[in-house]
């Protein structure tokens, strides 16, 4: 029997749409949680506190909240949305790109403590040492704390795709529930509990979920272990 | 040339601090925690800045706020080595050795990393991750990485504070000769008077902020009016020293110094290394004709320069032996007793066993 067989077309469809949505958002959201954590732990400058609420809110609203407001930001009338469809023929709402920055969104806080940890643990004497030895700012960065915070960098992103997803909220808020496009796993278990008969596939996905985010929680951990070692930490 | 001077006020604590000093050389900033020495130290590497100061090494002005002028501190080439090696731990010592070479400009001089490497004895170590080296380890290839930056002045926080005696004592060997190889200007920052005698050619003494006063070493030990050193058990004077011989039967080895000789019990130096000793004036007695069947080896005529006193029964006694400034601790009744005065002429009386090395 072939075992691809074990599930139907369209559930291994919403297993591939949630591979694509966590990648993109991981893929996107990283730089720019490395920035925020570095802003957040470095930085000395006015509305840092701002900004530590705002990179926090995701995780502590409701989730649809944030769907619709992304929607209100990036909706094709939306002051973002409209920028960035005319000016790149971009249109986020219903699309595998919505779905994904609906994710990213959600996921953002996540990286941000990951990161944040591991270069909260970094001495700042140590760029100072560097920087007596004539290494500039952006040479310290390069050859000293992202190095020495990748094992936070690594960790964050994992942990950020296996949230990823399952993320469920945002995602049907922004970006809808369309197979083949928008329906992540989690989308695709709620299609299921709303039809009689979908009891299997809603089974059958679930187990899935279980898997991933198990398989991703550990693997972050064995990254985390593996990382410091090697650095040396 | 070294020149500083320097303003800054942080909450109740004001420094404002000026001194010059010759190079090559190591200038000590000697004081008690506190006194603002490291804090000097951070603003003459860039990593602090003053209200207002200068600072200038060898013609290239580093920092000057009246000009305008504040050299970032990557670009000043002034290398620190700190109290706690700040290795970085993702590189190997080899790697770590190469990462102010790399960056140092191509046409500075300097050792190069053999050199360094031999005289740090790390060759070892090189393939080793800095968490796998002891602390003495790790120090030395603080100070290796420091020396092949490049720099035109060496910086040491307090290098040796956070090592216990032995490894301290192996450190001061290769600080030592690092003096005596590389003709790099150090500042030196301590609070350990052992190395401040060992190490420093012009001493600041620094206290609250403030420098209490600021010369050549052997100088500043002879005054009796600095009680930052004046009032320690281990006062006294410090002898710049030659290993003449070694005696191996009698156990003795003969020191030369400008204008007499010491005998002391068998040194491991080798004849004509450079040492100093630190001669207490608690261990210096004083007579006015030359003693005859006495225990001592040592015995040095000289001539009172002055009499100062120290609490309210003893005094101080400064001796010249030829150009070299000895102190003798007497009680103020000997000194009554012998009828020391300045111009008086005397005989220093040192037991060969009374010498601390550093």
């Amino acid at each position: 029997m072939n075992p691809l067989a074990w599930l139907t077309p369209d559930e291994w469809q919403a297993i591939r749409i949630s591979l694509v949505v966590a990648t993109r958002s991981v893929a996107f959201g990283l730089p720019l949680a490395v920035l925020a954590a570095y802003a957040l732990v470095r930085g000395r400058f006015v509305g840092r506190a701002l900004l530590d609420a705002a990179v926090h809110l995701p995780l502590v609203m409701p989730p649809v909240v944030v769907g619709w407001g992304l929607l209100l930001l990036f909706g094709v009338r939306g002051p973002l949305g409209s920028l960035l469809l005319d000016w790149f023929g971009v249109r986020l709402v219903f699309t595998t790109g919505g779905a994904a920055l609906a994710t990213a969104v959600m996921a953002f806080p996540l990286m941000v403590r990951a990161i944040r940890l591991s270069l909260e643990g970094i001495d700042p004497g140590l760029e100072a040492a560097a920087r007596t030895l004539g290494a500039g700012p952006l040479d310290r960065f390069v050859t000293i704390t992202l190095p020495l915070m990748a094992p936070g960098i690594l960790a964050g992103g994992v942990v950020a795709f296996a949230a990823g997803l399952g993320e469920f909220g945002a995602v049907i808020t922004f970006a809808s529930n369309i197979p083949g496009e928008t329906q992540t796993l989690p989308l695709a278990i709620y299609a299921a509990t709303q039809v009689p008969g979908g009891e299997a596939t809603a089974a059958k996905l679930s187990a899935v979920s279980f898997t991933l985010a198990v398989a991703g929680l550990l693997l972050s951990e064995v990254i985390a272990r593996r990382m410091r070692r090697l650095l040396g930490m | 040339m070294l020149d500083v001077s320097v303003r800054r006020h942080l909450g109740a604590f004001s420094l404002d601090v000026s001194f010059s000093a010759q190079n090559p050389g190591v200038t000590a900033l000697f004081g008690p925690s506190g006194s603002g020495k490291s804090t000097v130290l951070s603003i003459v590497a860039g990593l602090l800045r003053p209200e207002a100061g200068r600072v200038a090494q060898g013609g290239a002005v580093l920092l000057d706020t009246a000009a305008g002028i504040d050299v970032p501190a990557e670009r000043r080439r002034c290398a620190v080595v700190f109290q706690d090696a700040k290795l970085l731990p993702h590189l190997s010592v080899e790697t770590n050795l190469r990462y102010g070479a790399r960056r140092a400009p191509r046409e500075a001089p300097g050792p190069g990393f053999a050199e360094v490497v031999d005289l740090l004895g790390i060759a070892p170590l090189l393939r080793r991750r800095p968490r796998a080296l002891s602390g003495g380890e790790r120090q030395r290839v603080a100070l290796g990485r420091a020396l092949l930056a490049r720099p035109r002045l060496l910086l040491m926080d307090e290098p040796l504070a956070a090592l216990d005696g032995p490894r301290k004592g192996e450190i001061l060997e290769y600080l030592e000769r690092l003096r005596d190889a590389a003709r790099i200007p150090v500042l030196y920052v301590t609070h350990a008077l052992e190395e401040v005698d060992r190490l420093a050619d012009t001493l600041v003494l620094l206290e609250a902020g403030r420098v209490l006063a600021a010369g050549p070493l052997d100088a500043l030990a002879a005054r009796t009016d600095l009680p930052v050193l004046s009032g320690r058990r281990d006062a006294g004077a410090v002898m710049f020293c030659t290993v003449e011989a070694h005696d191996l039967a009698r156990g003795l080895t003969r020191l030369v110094f400008p204008g007499g000789e010491l005998q002391v019990p068998l040194r491991p130096e080798a004849v004509g290394a450079r040492l100093r000793l630190r001669l207490r004036a608690r261990d210096v007695a004083v007579a006015t004709e030359a003693p005859r069947g006495f225990s001592s080896h040592n015995i040095l005529p000289g001539t009172v320069s002055a009499v100062a006193p120290s609490g309210p029964h003893e005094a101080f006694v400064t001796l010249e032996v030829g150009p070299t400034p000895l102190l003798a601790r007497l009680t103020r009744d000997a000194v009554a007793t012998l009828g020391l005065r300045l111009g008086k002429p005397v005989f220093a009386v040192v037991k060969s066993t009374a010498f601390d090395h550093g």
